[in-house]
């Protein structure tokens, strides 16, 4: 009997220290959250005056971009932050006082697709991707291209081009392997993405507004060689991080695998 | 290979490694080939690793276009490490996400065709489901963090597919010098947004 008691007690005991244990860490844990919180708000700071250095022209370095080599620009918002049109039409009326010619926006709920009228009617000069592609006028400079794009061209999409090729594939009758390599390779893949609708250039440059630095579902398709940087929410956008963004993308070099 | 340790003792149960893009075979042969040989060494230290750890190991690419030899060897592991589940291990070998995707997609018309033939075709059309469950990296679940080592922004054709709601990681530091503390970094960083993030992995059924 005096033996189940002690280790009734001992076990409690032992619980009791676990917890302790347990309550210690988790403190721990908060207290290694909070610094690296109190240490990004620094950042952030920092960051902040950098920008409004860059805006009014004081760092010498941000005033000539070499903006050519920024050929297709993607932008991905956070669905929630997609309804604030003013501020993408002013994010995109930067991007053209910069020489930005060609943007895609994205948001995973389709948000922005349903706001392009409005966009387009409000920036001017701006027409759709698609229109200026079918009508050959990409080279035109003078005018600045909006591709919409969501959730939808990624996956999906994929899975629908998969049909497409699977016509091409039953209706040839083919199986064997040489001619089977001919229509399974990445142009026919591109090709069958443009046929259902979600087919578009690789971005060279995919900013992303939102709370996190994840791209959101953006088509996987497009996105082999994209550089793909955070510029956080929307409603704290500014003028001279987007400059940053663009000049360190200018400065990347890239090997491609070699 | 001192990651995997660090991923076990932190609870990280799967994970995944680059080890070879098919692009890298547009480098000199010579090497080409003397990345090979290291590999092999390499898969003979990681077979001790695994074996003590208890780690799973999955090789997934485009496994013929690698040597008779690595290929074999790859398949020794596989099968050696097969009822092992305390952790996952899954190496890209002669892997790119677009070389995934169509592999895929054409798996998915091979089965399509057979179905038509055998007149077991349930579905009008290839359905979203069985291209995902003929990707490679079907194996495992999609990452909630991916690490870029060597200052890089971009994911060079390396899950994208599996990278929607991941949190990416970029890091100053090259991989041979990569520690303890950076990977505790990542994972802290990806703390912050840990609900943002499963929130949209959640979302993604919705869609």
């Amino acid at each position: 009997m005096d033996f189940s008691n002690e280790s009734r007690v001992l076990h409690r005991c032992s619980a009791q220290v676990l917890d302790i244990g347990n309550l210690l860490l988790l403190s721990l844990w908060h207290l290694v959250h909070s610094i690296i919180r109190i240490c990004n708000f620094t950042l952030d700071i920092a960051n902040v005056l950098e920008s409004y250095l860059i805006s009014s022209g004081l760092l010498g370095r941000y005033k000539s971009l070499h903006i050519a080599k920024l050929r297709y620009l993607a932008i991905v918002i956070e669905s929630e932050e997609a309804y604030q049109t003013s501020k993408i039409i002013e994010l995109l009326q930067w991007l053209e006082a910069v020489g930005v010619k060609h943007v895609c926006l994205y948001d995973k709920e389709g948000i922005l697709k349903k706001s392009k009228d409005f966009i387009l009617e409000n920036l001017d000069g701006a027409i759709l991707f698609q229109d200026a592609h079918e009508n050959n006028v990409l080279l035109d400079q003078q005018h600045m291209t909006l591709e919409f794009v969501s959730f939808s061209d990624g996956k999906e999409a994929v899975a629908k081009a998969a049909n497409v090729l699977f016509m091409k594939y039953s209706k040839s009758g083919v199986t064997d392997q040489n001619q089977k390599e001919k229509i399974f390779t990445e142009s026919q893949m591109s090709e069958a993405l443009k046929t259902v609708g979600s087919g578009g250039p690789e971005p060279d440059l995919l900013l992303v507004y939102g709370p996190a630095r994840c791209h959101l579902g953006f088509p996987a398709w497009r996105i082999k060689y994209t550089e793909i940087v955070h510029m956080g929410p929307l409603k704290s956008m500014n003028y001279g991080s987007l400059i940053k963004a663009i000049y360190k993308f200018t400065m990347v070099r890239q090997n491609y695998g070699k | 290979m001192v990651m995997l340790l660090y991923c076990q003792e932190l609870g990280v149960k799967y994970i995944t490694a680059y080890a070879f893009s098919i692009d890298n075979f547009k480098r000199k042969p010579e090497e080409v080939e003397s990345l090979m040989a290291s590999m092999l060494e390499k898969f003979h230290l990681l077979d001790i690793l695994v074996k003590r750890l208890a780690v799973r190991v999955h090789f997934v690419g485009n496994l013929e276009l690698l040597s008779n030899e690595l290929r074999a060897s790859a398949m020794e592991l596989t099968e050696a490490t097969a009822a092992y589940s305390k952790s996952v291990l899954t190496i890209c070998i002669a892997y790119t996400s677009r070389d995934e995707i169509l592999h895929a997609v054409r798996e998915s018309c091979e089965q399509k065709r057979i179905d038509l033939e055998f007149d077991n075709d349930d579905d009008n059309e290839i359905k979203l489901m069985k291209v995902e469950k003929n990707m490679y990296m079907a194996v495992a679940p999609d990452p909630d963090i991916i690490i870029r080592t060597g200052g890089e922004n971009r994911l060079s054709n390396f899950l994208l597919w599996q990278s929607c709601w991941s949190h990416l990681h970029s890091m100053w530091v090259l991989w041979p010098e990569i520690g303890v503390w950076n990977l505790v970094f990542a994972i802290l960083n990806f703390q912050r947004n840990k609900t943002y993030h499963l929130e949209m992995r959640k979302k993604e059924k919705e869609l």
